[in-house]
C-alpha cells in the first residue's frame, strides 16, 4: 500500500505540470473566448468569418501546406538515397551517413530567431542573393516581403523535423523485405510504390504533422522575412493579444486555429501506431 | 548434360580484400534437394544470393537451363527465394502476401484467388487468408514465405537457411513438411543450412563448403560415411580424425598399431588422414581390442553413452550402448569397412571439385 502511494506521489510533479501549464492555460483561453465584459457570446469564434481573419487563415493554411509538402517531397528522396548508401557495408558507410543526417539537422540546434534574421540579410533587396546575382548581371529577385519569403524561411526551419522521421521509418525496412519484392518480379517502381512508401507511411505521417502544425501557427517568420506586410492568422491572434488588447477575440481565433492543429493531430494518431514520432530525437 | 537446370562456372565474388568465393563451378539437375552447407563465411549464402540476383560475381557466369543469366536483374529471373527471417510483406494480409507475384504478372483474379487456396492448403494454412503477418507465429510465417514463393511456380526455389529463426521441434516438423513439398511440387530446392542434421534429413546431394571452396559434393550417405578430408569428416557429425601412415594396400598404422582397412591406392607409407566414427568403434574385454586403453570418462546422452578411451596416447571418442565404468580397461576394435582414410590436404584450402549431381 505505502508502496503504491509513493509511486502516485512521484507522478504528482508532473501532474502539477500538466494541470498548471497545459490544461488550466486553455480553460483560460476558453473562457476569454467565449465572453466578452464578462458576458457569455459567441462574437469572438464568429469572428473568424470576417474578410481580414478567414484571409489570415487561407494564407497561413495554403503556406503550411506548401512548406509541408515540399518538406515531404525534398526529404522522402533524401532519405531513400541516404537507404541505398546504408546499405554498402561496413563502418564507414554508417558513419558517412550519421554525418549526412546531421549535416541536415544541424540548423536546427541554432536559434531559429538567427536563422530567420540571416534569411532576412540574404533576400532583402541589396542582400546576399541579389548581390550575387548582380555579379553575373541577372535581374534582381524581389523574393523579400513577399510569401516565398515566408514560405522558405519555414522550409527551412521545419524541414529536420521531416527528414528525421522519414529517415527513421525508411531505415528500418528490412533489405530482405525489398529484395522479396523484386525476386517476386516487382520493378524498382513497383516496389518504391507498393512496398517502401507504406512502409515508411507512419514516418511520414509524424513528418506532416510535425511540421504542419508549427507552420500553421508561424507568426515570427512572416514578421521577419514578410515584412509585416502578409498576415498570418498567427499575426492577427499575437496582435489582438498585445497591441489591440483584445484577448476575447485573440483566444477565439486561437481556438479556431486550435480545431485545425486537433483535426491533422487525429490523422497522425490514425496511421501512427508504433509512435514513431516518438523517434524524433 | 541438357538436362543442367543452374550451372555456376567460375565464379568469383569478393568484398574488399575479403575473398568469399574462388573460382567456384556447381551445376545440378532438376527436381533435386540440394543443400549447401558449412561454416558462417563459408559462401553458401554468397552462392544463393548470385543465384537470386542479389549480388553480382566478380568473374564467372550463372547458367539457367543453359542461358546465361549472370546479368539479369532478379525480377525478370525464374526462380524464386525463401529468405531465414522471413520477409513478409507486414503492411499486406497474407492472402495479398501471396498474391503479390501473381498480380504484377497481371493473372486473372479467379486464377489468383485459386492459387491462394491452393497454396494456403500446400501448406497446412486454409483459411488463414485475412489474418495478418503479425499476428501469426514465426513457422506460420514461414509457411506463408513458402506459399509467396511457390505460387509463382518457379523451377527452382531458393531458402536461405529458412528454419534458423525457429525452436527445435517446429525445426524438425519443418523438415518433414519441406520434403513432402518438394516431392508433391516436383521443383528443384537449393537450401542453405550451417546445421549438419538438418542436411542430413532432407537433402538428395550435399555440397559442403569451406572458406570460399566446395569440400565435397556427394549425397548425404556418401559425404558422412566417406568424408573427403578431415574438414569435411570434422564438420558432418562428431568423429576420432587421426594423422597416420599408410603401411600398404589395406593396412593402414594408427599410433603404432596397424589397423586392417580395405582402402587402396594411397601408396606405401604415405602420411594420411584416418576418419573413425565414434559409433564405429566398438568396446571389447581387453584380449579381443586391437588396441587396448582406458577410459576416462563417461556421459549419458540419451540414446548412447559417449565415452573417451586412452588408448596408444590419445583419447578415442565412443558411442556406445554398452555403459563402461570410468577406469575400465577395454579393448578397442574396429572393422575395417568403418576405416575412412583421406588424403592429407595440400594447404589449407581444398581444390575445388566437381562430381556429378
Amino acid at each position: 500500500m505505502r508502496n503504491s502511494l509513493f509511486k502516485k506521489l512521484l507522478s504528482g510533479p508532473y501532474i502539477f505540470w500538466i494541470v498548471g501549464f497545459t490544461v488550466l492555460p486553455l480553460l483560460v483561453i476558453a473562457y476569454y473566448a467565449f465572453t466578452q465584459n464578462g458576458q457569455f457570446t459567441l462574437a469572438n469564434i464568429t469572428a473568424i468569418t470576417q474578410y481580414a481573419h478567414w484571409k489570415a487563415l487561407a494564407i497561413s493554411l495554403v503556406l503550411a501546406l506548401l512548406c509541408t509538402f515540399v518538406c515531404l517531397l525534398i526529404s522522402f528522396p533524401l532519405a531513400l538515397v541516404l537507404r541505398n548508401l546504408s546499405l554498402a557495408k561496413g563502418h564507414l558507410a554508417r558513419g558517412r551517413n550519421n554525418m549526412i543526417v546531421m549535416l541536415f539537422i544541424l540548423p536546427m540546434w541554432i536559434n531559429f530567431l538567427l536563422r530567420s534574421y540571416a534569411w532576412q540579410m540574404i533576400l532583402s533587396r541589396n542582400g546576399l542573393l541579389n548581390g550575387f546575382l548582380s555579379l553575373l548581371h541577372l535581374p534582381k529577385l524581389h523574393i523579400y516581403n513577399t510569401p516565398w519569403a515566408i514560405l522558405l524561411g519555414m522550409i527551412y526551419d521545419f524541414l529536420p523535423f521531416m527528414i528525421l522521421p522519414v529517415y527513421n521509418a525508411m531505415i528500418k525496412i528490412d533489405q530482405d523485405v525489398i529484395n522479396a519484392a523484386y525476386d517476386l518480379g516487382a520493378t524498382k517502381q513497383t516496389t518504391l510504390r507498393k512496398i517502401i512508401f507504406p512502409l515508411s507511411l507512419p514516418g511520414i505521417i509524424s513528418g506532416i504533422t510535425m511540421v504542419f502544425v508549427p507552420s500553421i501557427s508561424e507568426f515570427a517568420i512572416a514578421n521577419l522575412l514578410g515584412g509585416g506586410k502578409i498576415l498570418l492568422i498567427g499575426n492577427i491572434i499575437e496582435q489582438e493579444f498585445s497591441e489591440g488588447n483584445n484577448w476575447n477575440l485573440g483566444s477565439g481565433l486561437s481556438l479556431i486555429l486550435m480545431i485545425f492543429i486537433i483535426i491533422s493531430m487525429l490523422f497522425t494518431a490514425k496511421y501512427d501506431k508504433n509512435g514513431e514520432g516518438g523517434t524524433l530525437l | 548434360m541438357a538436362n543442367k537446370l543452374i550451372e555456376l562456372c567460375g565464379i568469383s565474388k569478393s568484398y574488399g580484400s575479403n575473398q568469399i568465393l574462388d573460382d567456384m563451378n556447381l551445376y545440378f539437375n532438376e527436381n533435386r534437394f540440394l543443400t549447401l552447407l558449412g561454416p558462417s563465411g563459408c559462401g553458401k549464402t554468397t552462392t544463393l544470393r548470385i543465384m537470386a540476383g542479389f549480388e553480382t560475381p566478380d568473374t564467372g557466369k550463372v547458367l539457367f537451363d543453359g542461358v546465361d543469366i549472370t546479368n539479369m536483374p532478379p525480377n525478370k529471373r525464374p526462380l524464386n527465394t525463401v529468405f531465414q527471417k522471413y520477409a513478409l510483406f507486414t503492411h499486406m494480409n497474407i492472402a495479398e502476401n501471396i498474391a503479390f507475384g501473381l498480380k504484377i504478372k497481371n493473372k486473372s483474379k479467379a486464377y489468383i484467388d485459386d492459387k491462394i487456396k491452393y497454396a494456403l492448403k500446400l501448406v497446412n494454412l486454409d483459411g488463414y487468408e485475412k489474418r495478418m503477418p503479425d499476428s501469426l507465429s514465426g513457422g506460420q510465417q514461414q509457411r506463408i514465405a513458402i506459399a509467396r514463393a511457390i505460387v509463382n511456380e518457379p523451377k527452382v526455389l531458393l531458402l536461405d537457411e529458412p528454419l534458423g529463426a525457429l525452436d527445435l521441434k517446429l525445426r524438425q516438423s519443418m523438415q518433414y513438411e519441406l520434403i513432402r513439398l518438394k516431392n508433391e511440387l516436383g521443383i528443384t530446392f537449393v537450401y542453405v543450412t550451417h546445421d549438419q542434421e538438418e542436411a542430413l534429413t532432407m537433402s538428395d546431394t550435399i555440397v559442403v563448403m569451406n572458406q570460399g571452396y566446395i569440400q565435397q559434393i556427394g549425397t548425404p550417405e556418401d559425404i558422412y560415411n566417406e568424408p573427403e578430408n578431415a574438414f569435411v569428416a570434422d564438420f558432418i557429425g562428431e568423429s576420432n580424425i587421426i594423422s597416420s601412415t599408410m603401411v600398404e594396400d589395406k593396412l593402414v598404422n594408427i599410433l603404432g598399431t596397424n589397423f586392417k582397412c580395405v582402402d587402396v591406392g594411397f601408396g606405401q607409407n604415405r602420411p594420411v588422414d584416418v576418419v573413425i566414427r565414434p559409433e564405429d568403434i566398438e568396446l571389447l574385454s581387453p584380449e579381443k581390442g586391437i588396441i587396448t586403453g582406458r577410459v576416462t570418462s563417461v556421459l549419458f546422452k540419451g540414446v548412447h553413452y559417449e565415452m573417451e578411451v586412452m588408448a596408444n596416447g590419445r583419447e578415442w571418442l565412443v558411442h556406445s550402448t554398452v555403459m563402461k565404468n570410468v577406469s575400465d580397461e577395454v579393448g578397442l576394435y574396429v572393422d575395417p569397412f568403418n576405416i575412412q582414410i583421406m588424403n592429407k590436404p595440400e594447404s589449407e584450402d581444398e581444390e575445388a571439385v566437381k562430381i556429378d549431381a
